[in-house]
């Protein structure tokens, strides 16, 4: 057990000595382009000027981090909820599976930034508004994921269950429930950094007429005044946000829900 | 109540069943497997085995004739048990909690009481070290005794098996074999199995049904004494009989 520790503490300061790595050869390319090709600041800023924007813009970037982080964190729960309720009625009634699905898919496949300007007319320009653009966004990846989840039994195990006279329910409660554990953190692991892209894009329409702060606000106010050191650092904020969405999925999904999602792959 | 009383004698009268594309995998047999027996059916791939175990189980619906059980296990959930090929334990669950399943599934007794006769039957067979590990951290024949406990859990008055040991090595196989018996040399359940191995059939099963083509062929009585262990497998008689079984699987 210590060793296997040891081992995955080692690959992990690896992992972090190499992404470090990579980081370091990337600004470092960027500092020599814009050294070289003698851009200027409002085209290319160098990662110095990004850095120097942030830290002189810190409290606005912390807060609109932090709106769109609770936006995206909403919205994700939100399609959480809505999504694996419509997977469980998908896995119990083929008939509604049918009728329903293709309207999930609609819902995936029409872009957002079409739909959010009608949503603030409904909605307002509100963080409701966000929260509802986000969980649409999340939705089909949850749906998709669970739906899959709680229809691949395997049919064994079915008989199993059939043998014991177990009825909808009790499949339901003690084998559909715990199989999809692992697609739905797989579909949330997915849906976590489209969370954070659709409060963003959201933001692009609700900042426009109020004092809403989101990132896609701020951005929005940046462009304007061709602030392009600020908006560079404020998308580092957002890429950092959708990292740590994924992160902290990641940890509930192998620390909390080890049982369902690590061994999954061990059924014998 | 007397061990005899547990177990049931099945009657499986003109059983066929046709699956779709007018496929006859079982075609009209009669076969009496009683009380407290061990039966073997043994046959070329695709010949009907496991759908005629599967009719025996409930798990198929027969298109013509019938299956029943005497006496009947109506009332008495669990009555009928099936290990399968794989050992189809549930993932998310312990061992001992996959032991549980069952009585979970038919809500027999208390939550304690369940726990307490899923820990003795992991005892019985041999794996109450095991009791907290997931299926994952088990190997393959531990996890193959687990379905045997799961399955026996219930104390059924008929146990089926599907090629049990099909996917371990000789000497596992063997062990689980010897294990069977063990078992059945306690409880005396009428056991169904399905098996490729001709020398398992010979060693654990009192009569081997031979079929083709969805059919009995032949049925052979198994001359050899009981009770039975690893050691009747250098027997002259045991050769023998493996002889006459491995004639009649070739339709002499």
């Amino acid at each position: 057990m210590a060793a296997t520790n040891s081992l995955r503490l080692r690959e992990i300061l690896v992992s972090i000595v190499l992404v470090a790595t990579v980081a370091g050869v990337v600004l470092g390319i960027w500092e020599l382009i814009v050294w070289k090709f003698e851009l200027p600041k409002a085209l290319l800023p160098t990662p110095k000027q990004c850095w120097d924007a942030a830290v002189l813009e810190k409290l606005p970037l912390f807060r609109a981090t932090l709106s769109t982080g609770f936006a995206a964190i909403a919205g994700l729960l939100v399609s959480v909820v809505i999504g694996y309720s419509m997977a469980v009625i998908f896995s119990q009634s083929r008939g509604l599976r049918l009728a329903l699905f293709p309207y999930v898919i609609l819902l995936q496949t029409v872009p957002i930034v079409a739909i959010a300007p009608l949503l603030i007319i409904w909605s307002g320009y509100t963080f409701r508004t966000v929260v509802i653009v986000t969980a649409i966004v999340c939705l089909f990846p949850i749906v998709n994921s669970v739906t899959g989840g709680l229809l691949s039994t395997k049919q064994d195990t079915n008989d199993l269950f059939r043998l014991y006279g177990a009825g909808r329910w009790k499949r339901l409660l003690h084998l559909q429930i715990p199989s999809s554990v692992n697609h739905l953190m797989l579909g949330i692991k997915t849906s976590s950094g489209l969370a954070v892209i659709g409060a963003i894009v959201a933001e692009f329409f609700v900042g426009n007429g109020t004092t809403y702060d989101g990132l896609g606000t701020l951005m929005t106010g940046w462009t304007a005044l061709v602030k392009t050191d600020a908006l560079v650092s404020a998308v580092f904020a957002s890429a950092l946000l959708g990292v740590l969405m994924f992160g902290s999925v990641h940890l509930i999904s192998t620390v909390c829900l080890r049982r369902w999602t690590q061994v999954a792959t061990g059924s014998g | 109540m007397s061990e005899s009383a547990r177990v049931s004698a099945i009657h499986c009268k003109s059983l066929a069943i046709d699956f779709p594309g007018e496929i006859r995998a079982v075609d009209h047999v009669d076969l009496t497997v009683n009380a407290g027996e061990i039966v073997s059916l043994i046959g070329p791939s695709g010949c009907g085995k496991t759908t005629l175990l599967r009719l025996m189980a409930g798990l198929e619906i027969p298109t013509d004739g019938s299956v029943s059980l005497d006496p009947p296990v109506v009332g008495h959930a669990g009555g009928i048990a099936f290990v399968f090929q794989q050992p189809s334990l549930l993932p998310w669950r312990t061992t001992l909690e996959n032991v549980v399943l069952p009585l979970d599934l038919i809500g027999r007794g208390s939550r304690q009481s369940r726990r307490e006769l899923a820990s003795k039957m992991l005892e019985t067979v041999g794996l109450e070290h095991a009791a907290t590990r997931f299926p994952s951290e088990l190997s393959g024949g531990m996890k193959m005794r687990v379905s045997i406990a799961r399955a026996l859990v219930t104390d059924p008055h008929v146990l089926l098996l599907d090629e049990p040991f099909a996917a371990l090595d000789d000497m596992l196989r063997n062990q689980l074999g010897q294990l069977l018996l063990e078992l059945w040399e306690k409880r005396r359940f009428t056991v169904v199995m399905v098996t490729h191995n001709i020398a398992e059939s010979v060693l654990l099963s009192q009569r081997i049904a031979v079929m083709r083509e969805g059919t009995l062929a032949k049925i052979l009585e198994n001359p050899l004494p009981q009770p039975r262990n690893e050691q009747l497998r250098t027997t002259i008689e045991f050769g023998e009989f493996y002889g006459h079984v491995s004639h009649a699987l070739r339709g002499d």
